[in-house]
């Protein structure tokens, strides 16, 4: 039996379930991290840590969780075009709000 | 990418017969357009917390002082455990452990049902204490305060939407796991079957007893079948097993990503 036209529908080699935890506990790490900044009363900076720290999560979950690491280019294209899009978004919204 | 659906296996001379071809890089692909358009649903509101924040920084500050911090890490900390079971759900798919794939989806489902229930007891002591949409108390609170639980609400409550929604759809992931695909497995004349002229098919057990055998097979017999109730082993594994598996496990990580920035931004900034 040849299952030939099978292996090229493949995605990806399958992921050990090892890496998952580490990934997991790398989460919930940095949620850790996250509350215990909040804590700190940091004041203005606090809320540049707990967004750089969510944009580190969140690329996590989307690199390893989601796939996105053994995916190829056009699915990581199609996202940075969309992280475009919204920085746009964000930018001319600002350019607006914060000179008036 | 976009080969159209078409029965191949025989007319193509391969082993497994009438095998319909599906795009499943393209429904992945059409997920992640539809995850794109989610993302920037809750973007449009992510942009209008933070003009409103800027704007009013200190009704942000105390009005983010009444949300239960303890409730809210507890509640990142199931969706990221859903997360981590769901990846595992789909990792056991891969390689061929059912059970492991079932119990990590029943898993995926109850941390679901749980961050429900606790947002269901966070929301009643908010209401009892009169801060729910529309009401008298919250009317008297500083305009920035309103608009921070208005869009606390809002966000929230549009986020816990998706998560009813995705443990709909996981808990039909689940049946259709449970009820697992029968699979089809053919030879054909001319791929192995050649050589089997003149021999015949047969059913042995464990012990190598003879439970059945067919007619002898010869030059009129085109193709043998096998029925199988199948669940995909690492040496055998098809696509079809775990695409929808795995779709629906790329809609329930967006909804713990947007849960990963909700919470700072309304939880911890205080």
């Amino acid at each position: 039996m040849s299952h030939g036209h099978h292996e090229e529908a493949h995605a990806h080699e399958p992921v050990g379930y090892g890496s998952y935890f580490i990934t997991w506990f790398a989460l919930v790490f940095l949620t850790a991290i996250t509350v215990t900044a909040a804590g700190l009363h940091l004041g203005r900076t606090s809320v540049a840590v707990a967004l750089t720290i969510a944009t580190i999560k969140a690329s996590i979950v989307l690199y390893l969780f989601m796939h996105l690491k053994y995916e190829d280019a056009a699915f990581r294209r199609l996202i940075l075009i969309m992280i475009g899009f919204f920085g746009i978004m964000v930018g001319l919204t600002f350019t607006d709000v914060l000179f008036r | 990418m976009s080969i159209p659906a078409h029965a191949h296996g025989a007319a193509h001379g391969d082993s497994v017969a009438l095998h319909v071809h599906k795009d499943y890089r393209g429904s992945k692909f059409a997920i992640w357009l539809f995850l794109i358009t989610e993302v920037l649903l809750f973007g449009g509101m992510f942009l209008l917390y933070s003009v409103y924040r800027a704007k009013y920084p200190t009704d942000f500050h105390m009005a983010a002082e009444e949300l239960n911090t303890l409730l809210g890490t507890i509640n990142t900390l199931v969706l990221l455990t859903s997360s981590l079971t769901m990846a595992l759900s789909i990792a056991a798919t891969h390689h061929g452990n059912r059970k492991l794939a079932l119990w990590m989806l029943a898993v995926t489902i109850l941390c679901a049902c749980a961050f429900l229930v606790i947002k269901y007891f966070e929301w009643s002591a908010k209401f009892h204490h009169g801060i729910y949409p529309g009401s008298a108390h919250l009317a008297a609170f500083p305009r920035g305060e309103i608009l921070f639980f208005g869009l606390y609400f809002t966000m929230a409550g549009v986020h816990g939407i998706h998560v009813l929604v995705g443990a709909v759809l996981l808990t039909v992931m689940f049946i259709r796991v449970l009820g697992q695909p029968a699979g089809k497995v053919s030879f054909v004349a001319g791929h192995g079957l050649g050589n089997a002229e003149g021999g015949n098919v047969a059913i042995v057990d464990h012990d190598g007893n003879i439970l059945w055998k067919g007619e002898p097979i010869d030059s009129s017999i085109q193709r043998i079948d096998v029925k199988t109730k199948y669940w995909p082993v690492k040496s055998r594994f098809k696509i079809e097993d775990f695409n929808q598996l795995e779709n629906s496990g790329l809609y329930w990580h967006i909804v713990d990503i947007v849960w990963i920035f909700l919470f700072p931004l309304f939880y911890l900034i205080t």
